[in-house]
C-alpha cells in the first residue's frame, strides 16, 4: 500500500518532530506501507516554490523508488509549463496545488489548465483540504480550507485531469462526488485521513455509497499520526472489512 | 473490569431515543463493536440531554438533563460489565443539578460531566464541586483547548479558566477533556501543568504528531487517561501511538490505558 499524502519539512505554524525523509522511510517500514507520494511542506506558503521543489527533489533522491516526489506548482506563476516538465521528469507521480493558500478562486482557469496539462502528462493533482483544525490555526493561518466548489471546477475540466483530495471530511466528500456526473466521479480519488469512523462510521458509510474504490491511503504524515487510517480501517463493520481501495499507481490505466 | 491488559474509554457518549435520530442506536452499537475490537473493558460514558434535539447540546434544558441520565442509567443497568456513567448536569440550575448528581450516583454514577453551559471559573460551579468534593466524585469538564473568542452554540471553557476553578476545589479531581478535541493543546498544558488535581484526557478527532508526546512531558503519564469522545479511530491510532512515543514504560502505558481511569473512578 502507497500513502499518497505524506510531506517532508516544517510547518510555519507550529514544531513537527523529524519531518524529515529519512525519518519517513522508518515510518513506512513501521506501518508496513511500500512507499509514499511526498510533497515538501513549506513550499505552500512560499510565493514561488521553486527552491522547494528543489529541496525535495534533493530530499527524496537517496530514498528512490520508495518516496517519490510531487512538487507543488502554481499556475499562476510565470513558466508553470516548465515545471510541469521538471516534474515528469522527476517521475513525479503528481503534483500538489493549493488554491486556499495563493488566493485562486472556484473555477479559476489557470488551475484548470494545468490540471489538464497535468493529466496529459499522465501526472495527477493533490489538492489539501485543510492541514490543521480550524479551531486551532494560528492567527495569521487565514487561508481557510479548501472549498468543494473548487473540486467540482477542476473535475469536470476534462477528461484528462486526475484529482486526490486529501484531508476531506465526509460532508465535502459527498457534496463533491453527488454534485459530478458519474464519468467525473471517476476523476476523483479520496484519501480519508479526516474521515471518521465509529461510532458515527462515516468511512463506513462512504464505503457503501460513493464507494471503496474511490478513496486512497493517506496519513498526513508529518502533521498527523500515521497510525490513524490503519486504524480507521480495522474499526470498519465486518462486512466492509475487505473492501478494496483504489490503487493509485493505476490512476491512469 | 480491570486486569493487567484492560483498557477504559475515560470519554465516552451514548445517545437515546430522545435524541431526535432514527439511528441511534446503531450509533451505540456502533460504539459497542469499535469497542470490542479495540479491548475496552470500560466505557466510561455520559449521554448529554437530547443532543440538541430538544435544547442544545451544551445547554440541555432540566428536563433533557433528566431523560439523557435516566437513558444512562438504563444502558448501565443493561450493560452493567462494560458500562460506567458521568452524570450531566446543567449548573444554570444549582437545585436540579445538585439532585440530579444525588439521584444518579445513589444509582451508580461514578462523576459528573459539565458541559459547556456556564464558564468553568464561574461561581455557579462551586455548590457542584462541593457536592463533588463530599461525595469523593471527579468532574469531568468539556474544554477548547486555548479560547481565543466565544463560539457559537456553547459557553466554552479552556485550561486556564478550568485550573481556576480547580484551585478553589483542591480536593476535587478534574478532568480536561479531550485535548484532541480542537484548539491548541499546547495552550492547556502550559495552564494546568502546576496544577495537580487536573488531569487530562486523550480524546479528540485531532490526532497531531507530538500531542501526545507533549502531553506526557508537561503532566506526566499518572494525569492522563486514555479516552475516545466521538471518534473511535482517532483513539485507536492514539492508543497505538503510545508504543512509539518513546517516553513510556510498560507501566506507564497501562496507568494511560486504564489504572488511573479505575484510580480516579474508583472502579474496580
Amino acid at each position: 500500500m502507497i500513502d499518497v499524502n505524506a510531506l517532508v519539512g516544517p510547518y510555519p505554524f507550529r514544531f513537527l518532530p523529524h519531518p524529515d525523509a529519512d525519518v519517513l522511510v522508518r515510518v513506512l517500514e513501521r506501518e508496513q506501507l511500500s512507499g509514499a507520494w511526498v510533497g515538501h511542506l513549506p513550499s505552500a506558503f512560499y510565493r514561488d516554490p521553486a527552491a522547494g521543489n528543489a529541496q525535495l527533489y534533493t530530499a527524496l533522491a537517496p530514498h528512490s523508488p520508495t518516496l517519490k516526489p510531487v512538487p507543488t506548482i502554481r499556475p499562476d506563476w510565470p513558466d508553470w509549463k516548465r515545471n510541469v516538465q521538471t516534474a515528469k521528469e522527476a517521475d513525479a507521480p503528481a503534483v500538489r496545488v493549493y488554491p486556499a493558500q495563493w488566493q485562486l478562486a472556484p473555477g479559476d482557469a489557470r488551475l484548470a489548465e494545468m490540471a489538464l496539462a497535468c493529466g496529459d502528462a499522465r501526472m495527477a493533482v493533490v489538492l489539501t483540504v485543510r492541514f490543521e483544525d480550524l479551531r486551532q490555526r494560528h492567527p495569521l493561518d487565514v487561508a481557510g480550507d479548501l472549498q468543494p466548489a473548487a473540486v467540482r471546477s477542476l473535475a469536470r475540466a476534462g477528461a484528462s485531469v486526475r484529482l486526490i483530495v486529501t484531508a476531506a471530511s465526509r460532508e465535502f466528500i459527498e457534496e463533491v462526488h453527488w454534485g459530478l456526473t458519474p464519468e467525473e466521479q471517476q476523476r476523483v480519488l479520496w484519501d480519508f485521513s479526516w474521515v471518521w469512523g465509529p461510532p458515527e462510521d462515516h468511512l463506513a458509510k462512504l464505503f457503501r455509497t460513493v464507494g471503496s474504490e474511490r478513496f486512497v491511503y493517506g496519513t498526513h504524515w508529518p502533521l498527523r499520526l500515521t497510525q490513524n487510517p490503519r486504524a480507521n480501517l480495522d474499526l470498519l463493520p465486518d462486512e466492509l472489512r475487505d473492501a478494496k481501495l483504489a490503487d493509485p499507481a493505476r490512476l491512469f490505466a | 473490569m480491570t486486569s493487567p491488559e484492560s483498557l477504559f474509554d475515560a470519554h465516552a457518549h451514548f445517545l437515546h431515543a430522545g435524541c431526535g435520530r432514527s439511528d441511534w442506536e446503531e450509533v451505540n452499537a456502533a460504539r459497542f463493536r469499535a469497542g470490542a475490537r479495540m479491548g475496552i473493558t470500560c466505557h466510561v460514558a455520559s449521554i448529554l440531554g437530547s443532543h440538541g434535539f430538544s435544547s442544545p447540546t451544551y445547554f440541555p434544558s432540566p428536563e433533557d438533563v433528566v431523560a439523557g441520565n435516566d437513558a444512562m442509567l438504563e444502558l448501565c443497568e443493561r450493560q452493567r460489565d462494560l458500562v460506567r456513567m458521568l452524570v450531566t448536569v446543567n449548573p444554570n440550575y444549582t437545585r436540579h443539578a445538585l439532585g440530579e448528581i444525588e439521584r444518579c450516583v445513589a444509582r451508580g454514577a461514578v462523576g459528573i460531566k459539565l458541559l459547556a453551559s456556564r464558564r468553568a471559573d464561574d461561581p455557579l460551579l462551586d455548590p457542584i464541586c462541593e457536592l463533588a468534593a463530599r461525595r469523593g466524585l471527579p468532574i469531568l469538564h468539556h474544554i477548547w483547548q486555548h479560547r481565543r473568542r466565544e463560539w457559537p452554540s456553547q459557553e466554552i471553557s479552556d485550561g486556564a479558566d478550568l485550573a481556576r476553578l480547580a484551585r478553589r476545589h483542591p480536593t476535587v479531581t478534574f478532568i480536561l477533556a479531550h485535548i484532541g478535541g480542537g484548539g491548541d493543546y499546547h495552550h492547556s498544558y502550559a495552564a494546568v501543568r502546576d496544577v495537580q488535581n487536573i488531569l487530562a484526557d486523550t480524546s479528540g478527532s485531532g490526532v497531531d504528531r507530538g500531542m501526545l508526546d507533549d502531553a506526557i512531558v508537561a503532566l506526566g503519564a499518572r494525569r492522563l487517561l486514555w479516552g475516545s469522545d466521538l471518534t473511535m479511530e482517532t483513539g485507536y491510532a492514539k492508543l497505538r501511538a503510545l508504543d512509539h512515543t518513546g517516553l513510556l514504560s510498560p507501566d506507564d502505558i497501562r496507568a494511560i490505558r486504564w489504572r488511573n481511569a479505575a484510580r480516579v473512578f474508583c472502579i474496580e
